[in-house]
């Protein structure tokens, strides 16, 4: 069984976030980048189906510029065995992105594809989903616990929603995407981390796969959240329920 | 208590850019240090130490190593890291492929090594003392010593110690008393005790094998009668599992000023009938193989003067920005984070500076000891030798002296919450300090660089260094700018400064050699702060280079400003240590001694 794990080339998360002074995005100049936390998880989770020899072939997937090859060589670090880059310059929105995962799906016959449930830096939440639709493929998305039955074909995915936890069962081929609690991602080891450039990473661009990844939406503006203000301290409850009614119109 | 976050940033421009690694990966059997490869080590390196070994350093001096019942406990958390640490395979960065290790080169390790001292420096020191070991069985150990230890010492599964000082035979060993019988089956029995054994017994490793030096019965006395030996805790059968618990005991462990997490122990030897041994090289040729050794060894603990510093300089800038304390002394509001005080800004940049220096110039000297080893051209091997050997004694005691001012500056930053441990800034200062004695003395190291490397050679290795000195103050008085302009002059004047004491010390060794020690010290310190000062300027040049190149990273403008600050403020000595070496010797010993 082979399984498809996408991984997004984000701004580091231990790194404070800086708007461009123009207000069209984020300031990414000598900025440190790193893979995307959610797809560390969807990663180890492939490589412990691997470990348990559920598995055969774990292979990366990244989009965007050639600096993402750095981003397959992590995945390749941890274990991955091989990768792919679809290079572009052109900023990518989810549905082009699921559209080019589409493509190479097409090509590589996987029975799984891991996503992180959401990217840390836009947030959008719309891969993974995006991507299942087109396909026609079952998909489970926020996963915190999955087991796959080879023989019956199938994949039980334990979801975090917001009642508490669902559980799935997904015929194969499927999507899954991973929430916080899935795993706790290994480190690289050194001797991975070695063999890691000598691992096959193939580039494609969009094009060759048939793909227009113009796109679809436009940012207008990027501004830093509101700072926050000072708070007031109130006289007693009474007071504190009035302004929560009246002011703040949190309660009825 | 305190993050961790390894400069990844300066560390790659050191390597890059003043250290030659795309030179170093050209050197035979390094082809693998392909700069994409080191930089994805640095950043799991980076990773690993900042989540696994920084965490434990606190707690680690909290707790300390425990003995009970001739046997070591080390602190919670150890065991597990120390695992993690073999499994990902971090203990065989250096080692010999030959045994299961990567070959990388002594330039990355150093890199690697700096990041374990300052996330754990207690915990660095166990791996710290395998390398050793291993370097010693490497060398001179025979075919069936190598074949029984080095595989898995090179992984990291067992590790090893050094046992040279006994409680008469500290700086001198010529004093080494322990006893090595031989017992006709090529094996010896070791008899004494053996005190300030670093992790000689622990509970990390399944193994741990000592290496130490003994007198066989025949042996000369002194110097010429000393050999070196090796000493399972456990015996290893010849199908290489373990076998028998050797005669071999922690008897006691140290209570220190700092490294509370790392064991130091009083390593007894055959209390019930002999600790069992085999001969490493021949015999009473042992103190020649340390000797050998000791270059990695002394650069390994100059390292950690570096390494404290950079994690002294972490805490206490992000006390700096955090701490808000009086107005600011032209006129403010509210009260400032102190960070805005200028004398706040002169010891941060005076820790950083320092610790760019001190980086630059152990980086530097970790890539010429590679060029040594592997450069195809053999004068070139002669040539980088000459810098290393005179560089080495300057890397141990200029890095952990400096590692000392910066760490106690870290405490001064915190104001009284520095001398309180719970702030864990007097840890990284109470850590530092052992770093000027073991593995020689401050002195002894000043009194190697003034002898072995200076005096010996009529200065012919000093002169050629600053000789690349002046070329790289020539290309700073061309560029333009009052920080170049500065670190002209300051150059220019430091580069005197050790001319004048460099010649006073060839000139006066040989006729008036007490005199010329009294200076031995100042005159390290005086080529250790124009060699930082050199690196800085360099580090300087080069960022220009970026900048014109139309570079808009921040870092390399803060780069050519800490440069400057380094000139003005830690360069500004070196015409006083030159006075203080070439005038001072008179009064240090015209003292009778009853008037002490």
């Amino acid at each position: 069984m082979k399984i498809l794990v996408p991984v997004k080339r984000v701004i580091d998360y231990n790194i404070k976030v800086r708007v461009k002074a123009d207000n069209t995005g984020v300031d990414l100049a000598n900025v440190k980048m790193a893979m995307n936390p959610f797809d560390e998880i969807a990663i180890e989770e492939a490589l412990r189906l691997k470990e348990a020899g559920v598995a055969s072939e774990v292979v990366a997937i990244s989009c965007g510029v050639t600096a993402c090859q750095e981003t397959l060589r992590t995945a390749m670090a941890l274990g991955a065995d091989r990768g792919i880059l679809v290079e572009t310059d052109v900023e990518l929105q989810p549905l082009a992105v699921a559209k080019l995962l589409k493509a190479i799906a097409f090509n590589e016959s996987p029975q799984l594809i891991i996503l992180g449930k959401q990217a840390i830096d836009d947030d959008a939440n719309q891969t993974g989903q995006m991507l299942a639709a087109l396909m026609g493929w079952p998909q489970a998305t926020f996963a915190s616990k999955v087991v796959v039955d080879a023989a019956a074909g199938s994949v039980t995915v334990t979801r975090e929603v917001d009642g508490g936890s669902e559980t799935l069962v997904l015929t194969l081929p499927a999507i899954v995407t991973t929430d916080l609690r899935l795993n706790e991602p290994r480190y690289a080891t050194l001797p991975n981390i070695m063999k890691a450039k000598k691992k096959p990473l193939d580039v494609f661009k969009p094009e060759a796969l048939g793909v227009d990844v113009t796109p679809r939406l436009t940012t207008l503006k990027v501004t830093d959240p509101a700072p926050r203000s000072a708070g007031v301290k109130v006289a007693n409850v009474a007071e504190l329920i009035h302004k929560l009614k009246n002011e703040a119109k949190v309660i009825a | 208590m305190s993050d961790y976050n390894a400069p990844l940033k300066d560390m790659q421009f050191v390597l890059n850019e003043l250290a030659g690694l795309a030179q170093v990966s050209a050197l035979p059997g390094y082809a693998e240090a392909t700069p994409d490869v080191i930089e994805a080590i640095l950043e799991e390196s980076g990773k690993f130490t900042r989540d696994v070994l920084a965490p434990l350093n606190f707690s680690g001096d909290q707790e300390g190593a425990q003995w009970a019942d001739k046997s070591v406990t080390m602190p919670k958390g150890f065991k597990e890291a120390y695992a993690q640490f073999v499994e990902n395979g971090w203990n065989a960065l250096s080692g010999n492929p030959e045994f299961g290790g990567q070959g990388l080169p002594k330039v990355i390790s150093a890199v690697v090594q700096e990041m374990w001292q300052s996330a754990n420096m207690s915990f660095s020191l166990c791996p710290m003392l395998t390398m050793g070991g291993i370097e010693a069985l490497e060398l001179y150990g025979s075919e069936e010593q190598k074949a029984t230890y080095l595989h898995h010492m090179v992984s990291g599964r067992w590790t090893g110690t050094m046992n040279l000082t006994e409680s008469q035979a500290g700086s001198d060993l010529a004093a080494v008393r322990t006893r090595a019988v031989p017992q006709g089956d090529g094996t010896y029995k070791l008899f004494g005790q053996k005190i300030f054994i670093t992790y000689g017994d622990h509970d990390m490793a399944e193994n741990t094998i000592h290496l130490v030096l003994a007198r066989t019965p025949d042996a000369p006395a002194g110097v010429k009668g000393i050999s070196l030996f090796v000493v399972p805790k456990f015996l290893v059968n010849a199908d290489g599992t373990l076998g028998a618990r050797n005669d071999v005991y922690s008897v006691s462990i140290e209570h220190k000023l700092g490294i509370h997490a790392s064991p130091t122990c009083v390593m007894a030897y055959g209390d019930n009938g002999g600790a069992v041994g085999t001969l490493v090289g021949k015999e009473n040729d042992g103190l020649k193989y340390m000797f050998v050794m000791m270059n990695a060894a002394r650069y390994a603990v100059g390292l950690e003067g570096l390494a404290l510093g950079e994690r002294a300089y972490q805490q206490a800038l992000g006390f700096a920005r955090e701490r808000v304390q009086s107005r600011a002394i032209e006129g403010s509001t509210g009260s400032v984070p102190i960070i805005r005080h200028p004398d706040i800004r002169r010891m941060l940049l005076l820790m950083r500076s320092q610790n760019e220096a001190m980086r630059a110039v152990a980086y530097v000297v970790a890539s010429a000891l590679d060029s040594a080893l592997r450069h195809p051209d053999a004068d070139e091997r002669i040539r980088q030798q000459a810098f290393v050997d005179l560089m080495i004694p300057v890397v141990k005691a200029w890095l952990t002296e400096t590692g000392n001012e910066v760490t106690s500056l870290g405490v001064q930053i915190h104001g009284g919450m520095g001398f309180i441990e719970e702030t864990g800034a007097a840890q990284h200062f109470r850590d530092a300090r052992i770093t000027t004695i073991y593995e020689g003395t401050t002195g002894i190291q000043a009194l190697d660089l003034i002898g072995r490397k200076v005096a010996r050679d009529g200065g012919g290795a000093l002169n050629t260094l600053l000789g690349q000195m002046k070329e790289t103050q020539a290309s700073v008085a061309k560029q333009s700018g009052v920080s170049f302009k500065a670190l002209a002059a300051a150059l220019h004047e430091s580069i005197e400064a050790v001319t004048t004491a460099g010649d006073y010390i060839v000139a006066n060794y040989g006729k008036d050699v007490r005199n010329v020690a009294v200076g031995a010290v100042p005159f390290l310190r005086l080529l250790g702060i124009v060699s930082g000062g050199w690196m800085m300027a360099r580090a300087a040049l080069a960022a220009q280079a970026k900048i014109g190149a139309g570079d808009t990273d921040p870092f390399y403008p803060a780069k050519i400003n800490t440069a400057h600050f380094y000139a003005d403020h830690v360069m500004a000595a070196a015409s006083g240590l030159a006075k203080e070496v070439v005038q001072g010797g008179a009064s240090a010993l015209a003292l009778d001694d009853v008037l002490f």
